[in-house]
């Protein structure tokens, strides 16, 4: 009953992601007597160590060189097989984010292993580990395990709760040294579209516009809104395909996947293609002006009325709250 | 230009899921080319456009998938190929499915192959990434731009909402993210030919693999349908006490706020 863990952290614009400290506390539910061991990858990282200890890391390894500064294939799977080499865990768990979705899969191939992806829940039956996923994008769940072999998962983020920081947890850095070649991406340019931002993928809150806000200017009101809860704006298909936004916004069946603590759908009609990027939110809130929008069926709140006369009374009203919180 | 596209078969977006003896039910469903493979069509064909060339699509299935690649041919792949799973235990991973297609590209001279991000359906992601380290070959995931100059490709990826501008060389694998193009709908000419084109059905034999070597990673322990959401409460009102009523449950019955 006892599994030596390692974890890969995430560290974004200079501060860790909160996943890290959300696959510390995945490592920790099947870790038993063993340990959890989470890796730093980048240029300048170390100084994280301590916070992962905090929040339960037994034990932190830091591999640091300029190459690793923004995450490339080649580079950190070449760290991650040093690591695995030389610590030889019984399970490993990656972040299921844009680099870790990237990475895993090759690792997993690499390993002639098994991996479980997107995971959502873990638990551990006997010496088994059951990972709960879902699949046709939360629509239906899974669970598997690993047959044999490297218990190996990603975890999505925002579902497995991080543990409480606790100041007086104590273990040890260890340096890792990295030896990387044969380096096939380059970098020219990174353009900033999120700065400042709540990434979707890890928002609480979420405040997201369909065909219902009619233009890219209609967008405005919900990115207020969004400031004022400190989560970030989310688009339907329709809205993304009329161009009033991104599609790095897009949620639903193509699109991202996402379940904050509160997602509030505003002239959204609630098409199975939304429904099952949102779905499992834990609470909704819908905006529309057509009372019998499916929506509606899955809204825990449901506002029947013009969008452009109830959000501003709901910004008001959320600035209220906020102040006198 | 070898030009390469691996798709799969999915369930329509629109459909509803049951479960029936744990597993899917499949009965009467809609299937279609996962949509982000459509964007992968889409741009192989773009590429021998504009290079020369020729589009090779290729699954891993059983033979109702010939009907997904007639239709990447009719927008305007030259060749299909099937990757016959007939010979397979039900259970089948993502290990068994990039083995095969490595087995099929050892065989293959090629430039690049385009995949989708992920399919609808398993949304795991893993067949491209996997496919590539069995290739020996680099990958760039989540692509919204490809421009091919020679041997060099210079992309753009979505990265969480970002965009990052990388160039490497091939032979390369990439998957595609929504935004990168606007697949084109089979044209009535091109169905016509898409019923002459080459559509290649190869078993484990062809491939030189063992159903041993095949068998699944991972296993499903079980399938479950999330608990049904019941619909919530509608609120009264002008709008001022809608949202009244709303802050008030949002901080004592939801406790969110």
């Amino acid at each position: 009953m006892s599994k030596n863990v390692l974890v890969l952290a995430e560290s974004k614009d200079g501060e860790l992601r909160n996943v890290s400290f959300e696959v510390i506390a995945a490592g920790k539910k099947i870790a038993g007597e063993g340990s959890v061991k989470a890796l730093l990858v980048g240029e300048s990282v170390a100084s994280f160590s301590e916070q992962l200890i905090q929040q339960g890391a037994d034990e932190v390894l830091v591999a640091e060189h300029s190459d690793l500064k923004t995450y490339t294939t080649d580079a950190y799977k070449q760290v991650l097989l040093q690591v695995i080499e030389s610590e030889s865990p019984d399970a490993l768990l990656i972040p299921h984010t844009s680099s870790g979705k990237d990475l895993a899969p090759r690792l997993a191939a690499k390993l002639s292993s098994g991996l479980v992806s997107d995971v959502v829940d873990i638990e551990e039956v006997g010496e088994e580990v059951i990972f709960t996923r879902p699949i046709y994008s939360g629509k239906a769940f899974e669970k598997k395990s690993v047959s044999s072999g490297l218990v190996f998962a990603t975890v999505r983020p925002n579902n497995i709760a991080a543990l409480e920081v606790d100041s007086s947890r104590s273990g040890e850095t260890k340096e890792v040294s990295v030896d990387l070649k044969d380096l096939r991406t380059v970098i020219k340019d990174i353009v900033k579209k999120t700065s400042g931002k709540v990434d979707l993928a890890e928002a609480k809150v979420i405040v997201a516009g369909g065909r219902g806000v009619k233009s890219a200017d209609g967008f405005k009101p919900l990115e207020e809104l969004a400031d004022i809860l400190g989560g970030a704006v989310g688009a339907s298909r329709g809205a993304c395909d009329a161009e009033y936004c991104d599609y790095s916004l897009q949620i639903g069946q193509t699109g991202k996947v996402v379940t904050p603590e509160l997602y509030i759908a505003v002239g959204i009609s609630g098409a199975i293609q939304h429904l099952a990027g949102m779905s499992n939110s834990k609470v909704i809130v819908a905006i529309n002006k057509d009372e019998e929008a499916p929506i509606f069926d899955v809204a825990d709140y449901g506002l029947v009325g013009d969008l452009f006369d109830i959000l501003p009374i709901l910004t008001e009203e959320f600035k209220k709250v906020k102040a006198g919180a | 230009m070898n030009i390469f596209v691996v798709m799969k078969r999915t369930f329509d977006t629109e459909e509803k899921v049951e479960i029936k003896d744990g597993r899917v039910d499949e009965e009467g469903a809609e299937f279609v080319i996962n949509p982000y493979d459509e964007y992968a069509i889409e741009e192989a064909i773009v590429l021998k456009e504009a290079n020369d060339g020729e589009v090779t699509v290729v699954t891993v299935g059983d033979e109702e998938a010939e009907k997904e690649l007639r239709t990447a041919l009719a927008m305007g792949a030259d060749k299909a190929v099937l990757l016959d799973t007939e010979d397979l235990d039900d259970e089948v991973d993502h290990y068994t499915i990039s083995e095969m297609l490595a087995a099929y590209f050892k065989n293959q001279e090629f430039d690049i192959i385009l995949g989708g991000n992920v399919a609808v359906d398993d949304g795991a992601g893993q067949v491209a990434p996997r496919l590539a380290e069995l290739l020996d070959i680099n990958q760039l995931t989540t692509i919204t731009k490809l421009d091919i100059d020679g041997t060099k490709a210079t992309v753009e990826r979505d990265v969480e909402g970002d965009v990052e501008v990388v160039e490497t060389e091939l032979p390369l694998l990439v998957t595609c993210q929504q935004g990168l193009n606007e697949p084109r709908y089979p044209s009535l000419p091109g169905i016509m030919k898409a019923k002459k084109k080459p559509l290649e059905t190869l078993d484990l034999d062809d491939l030189d693999l063992d159903e041993d070597e095949l068998e699944a990673k991972t296993k499903t322990v079980d399938r479950f349908l999330p608990p049904e959401k019941q619909a919530g409460k509608k609120l009264d009102g002008e709008p001022a006490e809608q949202v009244e009523e709303l802050i008030k449950l949002l901080r004592t019955e939801a406790k969110v706020i």
